[in-house]
């Protein structure tokens, strides 16, 4: 829009915003320890939905690879945790193998700064390769799709195939220390919580403006018809390789903070069914609508805990049956239920529903 | 014709088409001049849509050239994308425009400007941008549906609204595959003006199927018959031609053709 109003609409979001934010960062005022460092791993689990909404959401690329890009940001970052603790010696699941010596591409992660930069850096820099081989070929749709899936089982059987040199089926674990203070103390997960609701809040303005952006408008070109932006000029494949790699850097970030709340890396949950799952949230939270996406996570893997404490036999039951509910009723997601309150709509008449967005099939 | 030859903006030399055997366009010839408003005309399956292919770069030619603007460069090496940015706008039949986005973001982002990755993410809407948009969107008539979605348009202002968008991209060539189609007579005749408006500054390429279109606006017409170009000349000429008349005219006896005809 031409000109930017503080319209009463605005105002609503920009207070709903600026609430939740509060909220976020008081919660260690309310929650248990044990409660914390759940809500700390969901809100990880939110950046990674931020970035799958932006590839999927907004230019209409399905990605069921993300957990590979998850897990390489947690491996990056166990490499360091694991570096660290043994202290200058072997790791010890190297000297089980029966390594003599530390692989070359080990020595680096004794650095943070530079875990951290591999955490992000790393999958951003596979995204682009497969972007590049895929998209510039015009690869899409299911296509693209199943080759993300094959994507993860080539890295999760080379995990776990190359045992002395990853950790195998057990992955990363066994550490307990950062900057010397004790992973597990109420005191750190306090600070490693209030670390990540930064990052979140970072993660999703950065989002924000990426989608408010001219970018944002041709990436949604590019999902409304690819062919169509590019007989105005603009090359897609630059742009999906750009947002692909962005969100698979936004998926290794989170996985990073993810070893930090937890404790653990392994090949299973950079597999095939947490890479469903991150697109499960979205789609239940509301593809298109950054909101909706953090929301989606948060609720999801909420609702998976409550239910599997409570239920421990048939949760999973409940959680299908949850999928089916907001599939059926809510083809938009929990977001679109805001979309049915007149006062909170921004656009006049003619408004979504009606306009034909398509999206791959789940 | 002369003094526009002078300055040819667009010349194919000898293109075929080869769709798996099928030779959709064989050897064609065509020259356009600057400022030049060309109707290509022709029966159906006579290959009119794939020359637009061609020009645009939808579709690679098996033999021939097409070269481009004063440097003269062969476009049928390039990318679409390449061949918008050189200045070659598109039209397609059925309109495609962007549904979810507005009809403003549509021509914000067809608005001629750097198109790379890094120059949208900063890109802002200039004073300057703004009216030429605002322009633009009085010219279509979509003034006061700037923030509907373009998905909710009717037929006709979508093809008014990707009109809007070809003009903003400022091509130096403009290539519309049936243009008034689906348009009322009114529209027709607005569609008409407007074209004789853009060739003061532009050249344009017309594939139409409406005879009385093309007599009413036509200086130029081009006959394609299966692939191959038939006759070049004014329309009185082309009514003229015997040839002409057997392959396309004589055969669709419809009002239209026995009025050209007679």
């Amino acid at each position: 829009m031409p000109i930017r109003k503080l319209s009463a609409q605005r105002l609503w979001l920009l207070a709903a915003y600026t609430a939740a934010a509060a909220l976020l960062f008081c919660a260690p005022l309310m929650l248990s320890d044990f409660r914390l460092n759940l809500l700390a791993k969901f809100l990880a689990y939110a950046i990674v939905a931020l970035g799958l909404d932006l590839i999927w959401g907004y230019t209409g690329i399905l990605s069921l690879g993300h957990g590979v890009f998850f897990g390489l940001g947690g491996y990056a970052m166990a490499m360091y945790l694991k570096m660290d603790a043994s202290g200058g010696k072997l790791p010890d699941f190297m000297d089980w193998s029966g390594l003599t010596k530390l692989p070359w591409f080990w020595k680096p992660f004794e650095s943070l700064p530079f875990a951290i930069a591999a955490g992000i850096l790393l999958p951003a820099l596979l995204a682009l390769i497969l972007g590049f081989f895929t998209f510039r070929n015009r690869i899409r749709g299911v296509y693209f799709t199943i080759l993300t899936q094959a994507l993860v089982i080539i890295t999760t059987t080379l995990f776990i195939g190359q045992q002395a040199y990853t950790g195998g089926t057990n992955g990363l674990t066994g550490y307990s220390k950062l900057f010397g203070f004790s992973l597990g103390s109420p005191e750190t997960k306090r600070w490693l919580y209030w670390v990540t609701v930064a990052l979140l809040i970072g993660a999703f303005l950065l989002c924000r403006f990426l989608v408010k952006s001219r970018f944002g408008k041709v990436l949604r070109a590019i999902r409304d018809g690819e062919n169509r932006a590019r007989f105005i000029g603009y090359n897609p494949a630059i742009y999906q390789m750009v947002a692909f790699s962005f969100s698979a850097g936004l998926a290794g970030l989170a996985g990073m903070l993810f070893v930090l709340h937890v404790g653990i890396i392994s090949p299973s949950m950079m597999g095939i069914v947490p890479s469903i799952e991150m697109v499960l949230w979205v789609a239940i939270g509301g593809r298109g609508t950054l909101a909706g996406a953090v929301i989606g996570a948060v609720l999801l893997n909420y609702a998976k805990s409550t239910f599997s404490e409570s239920y421990p036999n048939i949760w999973i039951l409940f959680m299908g049956a949850l999928f089916v509910v907001v599939v059926v009723f809510l083809p938009k997601g929990a977001a679109g239920l805001f979309g049915q309150f007149k006062w909170l709509r921004r656009r006049k008449a003619a408004d979504e529903g009606a306009d034909g967005v398509r999206y791959p099939a789940v | 014709m002369k003094e526009q030859m002078e300055s040819v903006i667009l010349q194919c030399d000898e293109v075929t088409v080869d769709f798996d055997g099928f030779k959709a366009v064989q050897g064609m010839n065509l020259t356009l001049a600057r400022g030049e408003l060309r109707f290509l005309i022709g029966p159906n399956g006579a290959g009119k849509t794939t020359m637009l292919d061609v020009i645009c770069g939808k579709t690679k030619p098996a033999v021939g050239k097409v070269l481009f603007g004063g440097s003269r460069v062969d476009i049928t090496r390039k990318k679409e994308h390449q061949i918008a940015e050189l200045g070659i706008g598109r039209k397609f039949q059925t309109p495609s425009i962007f549904a979810s986005l507005t009809v403003y973001e549509n021509f914000e982002i067809a608005m001629k400007q750097n198109r790379g990755v890094f120059a949208a993410m900063r890109a802002k809407l200039r004073k300057e941008d703004a009216e030429r948009i605002a322009a633009q969107l009085d010219m279509v008539g979509l003034a006061d549906k700037a923030q509907w979605r373009a998905g909710g348009l009717s037929h006709g202002e979508k093809q008014w609204l990707e009109i809007g968008m070809m003009l903003l991209q400022e091509p130096e060539i403009l290539l519309l595959d049936e243009p008034v189609a689906g348009m009322t007579d009114n529209e027709t005749e607005k569609t008409g003006e407007l074209l004789q408006e853009i060739r003061k500054k532009q050249s344009i390429v017309v594939v139409e199927h409406d005879m009385e279109f093309v007599r009413n606006f036509a200086s130029f017409v081009t006959v394609m018959h299966e692939g191959k170009l038939l006759k070049e000349g004014s329309m009185d000429e082309v009514q003229r031609d015997d040839r002409v008349a057997e392959v396309y005219l004589g055969k669709r006896r419809d009002a239209d053709a026995s009025r050209s005809t007679a």
